[in-house]
């Protein structure tokens, strides 16, 4: 049976494009006053780009705007109870509830979080990405007046993001190199790269299309308010730099130090995996995204020899040594923040890192899963006091193991390289649903 | 739980006494409270009425399970089972239904897994024979699980002779006992 077409010109860019942004902000916003936030969603939803419209003037655009809501949000802008019930419960409780689920205890507890993110009048989040200052500045500016004219509507927090130099290709504070495995969605019009499987249907991603079990179900209703929706996880993930680096001087001399590093990861920090560079790196492979990304495990690294069972790439995706793969893929967007801390200097205190957003049509079975079961669940793969080294809960009791001939190496005490310092569900609504939203008041007159 | 290191754990055998909610303090999963790992490895006992007239057909199920086994031995692999036990009893309340797992992983992902399982290989589930099993199963997973809950009878004890030990664990411990026994065979 064909692909139902994909609505494109309903569906926000961010599921389906990547901005070429190298700076942008994110605003955390509370409705004090159901009006106001219409009054506010109304405006600012003629700036949000459906991916039709990215896709056709990405070269001229110059910034990228996304806006969602928490489930509180939600009741904020004014949606009826019956809606409001239709949404699943782990969005109804929202991230700060699912703590202990997630794995966001200790120092990741939302009891440490910053910008108010764990608070119930977390609303709404709007993302903005820039092609550079010049514009950033001004869309903030532009946003400010806007808030400005519309009292009732509070900015809670922000978080400015700034890409790491050098901005030739993405990667992050740690220096890996970022955004190399993505699923495809069916009808998308994106090839999948080698090695990436074939492509997913829509509905593990886009709510109102059917997925890889069949028709959609159990989507919120009304049609409108779901059709072209999705959930974001979002997570500001604190990035140890200057602890990262002491913690692989430790490890020896420069060989060996880079080796641990790529064996956290499972791909050098060029982005060559392991799999297939598994002795020496090989920077060429890293970027070849034709190459990259072609690799198994089950057959080509049963053991664990090249990539370790326990690294954070074979946790996010287990490939072919995991069931059920098809309905656990997420699409990952986000930005780093903070300060690039030089190579040589010793770390200054300030906060940096990834601030992320999961993308997917269940978080319960989808990015839950995720957290729960491959990043800190402690006998993934028969592994014992292990959890995902770059982002999983660590207290500096649990060891990384990295086989080898004839014996493997333990790490004991791996320190935590990051920090959860924020996170919430959101709610993704389609063009269409952003209006009907900014419409409810409207519709509580008639 | 024991204190001592995971390694020796199961060199000792252990026992545990369960509260009747069947956790010992409230810890939630993705679909409800934990229920926790035990010297008999997750597991569930799960207990329902047989719809009137339905006892041969979950009788005949067995027969079907054994085939799918034999057909593809690892068609449960995703379960990470050790034992499965299907009963059918009347103690005089009518027939009833009792579905015993021991498994190594926690019980949500055993549902997510099973229900995956039943939708991909076709395999008609015995429970569409219980009462009270959802009609909407196949796209419905939280009633699935909803189900099980309420149907779940804790243990109040379990036992391991080696406890905590999982089924890929003792298959590896096998597997080596295999590979020792042949390498002794070529140094003869």
């Amino acid at each position: 049976m064909p692909a139902p077409e994909l609505e494109f010109d309903d569906i926000q860019h961010i599921l389906l494009t990547r901005a070429p942004a190298l700076t942008g902000r994110y605003e955390f916003l509370s409705f004090h006053d159901g009006a106001a936030a219409r009054v506010w969603l109304s405006a600012i939803t003629d700036k949000v780009q459906s991916v039709a419209q990215a896709r056709s003037t990405v070269a001229e655009d110059r910034r990228w705007v996304t806006v969602a809501f928490t489930w509180n949000g939600l009741a904020a802008l004014g949606l009826d109870r019956a809606s409001l019930a239709s949404f699943p419960e782990e969005f109804r409780q929202g991230m700060v509830a699912r703590a202990d689920i997630l794995g966001d205890t200790g120092a990741n507890d939302p009891g440490n979080w910053v910008g108010r993110l764990a608070s119930p009048d977390l609303h709404a989040i709007v993302i903005l990405f820039a092609r550079d200052d010049a514009e950033h500045d001004r869309c903030v500016a532009e946003h400010q007046k806007l808030i400005a004219a519309c009292s009732g509507v509070e900015v809670l927090s922000w978080l400015d993001l700034k890409a790491v130099p050098p901005f030739d290709y993405a990667h992050d504070h740690f220096g890996y190199r970022d955004r190399l495995s993505q699923p495809v969605i069916e009808g998308s019009g994106e090839e999948p790269t080698p090695g990436s499987g074939p492509p997913l249907k829509a509905g593990e991603f886009i709510l109102g299309y059917p997925d890889e079990d069949g028709p959609p179900a159990n989507l919120p209703n009304p049609d409108r308010l779901s059709r072209n929706g999705s959930y974001m996880a979002y997570r500001r993930l604190e990035e140890h730099v200057g602890r990262f680096r002491d913690f692989l001087r430790a490890q020896g001399g420069p060989a060996e130090q880079e080796l641990t590093a790529a064996k956290l990861m499972g791909r050098w920090r060029s982005g060559a995996p392991l799999t297939l560079a598994p002795d020496k790196d090989d920077p060429q492979l890293g970027a070849d995204m034709q190459r990259n990304n072609n690799f198994t495990y089950r057959d080509m690294d049963p053991h664990g020899y090249a990539v370790p069972l326990g690294s954070h790439m074979r946790r996010m995706n287990p490939r072919d040594t995991a069931h059920n793969m098809n309905r656990r893929r997420m699409i990952r967007r986000g930005a780093t923040y903070g300060p690039h801390l030089p190579e040589d200097a010793p770390d200054d205190g300030q906060e940096r890192g990834i601030a992320a957003f999961i993308i997917c049509a269940s978080l319960v079975r989808q990015f839950e899963f995720a957290q729960n079961v491959w990043i800190n669940d402690r006998t993934f793969h028969e592994l014992g006091n292990e959890r995902d080294p770059v982002c999983g809960n660590h207290d500096g009791t649990l060891e990384f193991k990295i086989p080898r001939r004839p014996l493997r190496k333990t790490i004991r005490g791996l320190p935590a390289f990051t920090t959860l310092k924020g996170g919430a569900y959101f709610f993704l609504p389609g063009l269409k649903a952003l209006r009907y939203l900014a419409s409810l008041g409207e519709t509580a007159h008639n | 739980m024991s204190s001592m290191p995971g390694s020796q754990r199961w060199e000792t055998p252990a026992a545990k006494a369960i509260p009747r909610e069947g956790f010992f303090k409230l810890e939630q999963g993705r679909y409800g409270p934990i229920f926790p790992q035990t010297p008999a490895c997750y597991g569930f006992s799960v207990v329902a009425k047989v719809k009137p007239g339905r006892e041969q057909t979950v009788r005949d199920y067995g027969k079907t399970i054994e085939e799918a086994v034999a057909t593809n031995p690892f068609v449960l692999a995703p379960l990470k089972l050790h034992y499965l036990r299907w009963i059918l009893f009347d103690v005089g309340s009518g027939l009833h239904f009792m579905y015993q797992g021991i498994f190594d992983t926690d019980f949500d992902k055993y549902l997510e897994d099973a229900v995956a399982l039943f939708v991909k290989t076709g395999i008609t589930t015995v429970f569409v024979n219980l009462e009270g099993w959802p009609d909407d199963w196949r796209t419905n997973l939280a009633s699935v699980i909803k189900f099980f809950r309420e149907h779940q009878c804790p243990s109040f004890l379990e036992y391991g002779e080696y406890p905590y030990v999982t089924a890929d664990e003792v298959k590896k411990a096998l597997r080596l006992k295999a590979a020792f026994s042949q390498m002794l065979d070529q140094m003869q």
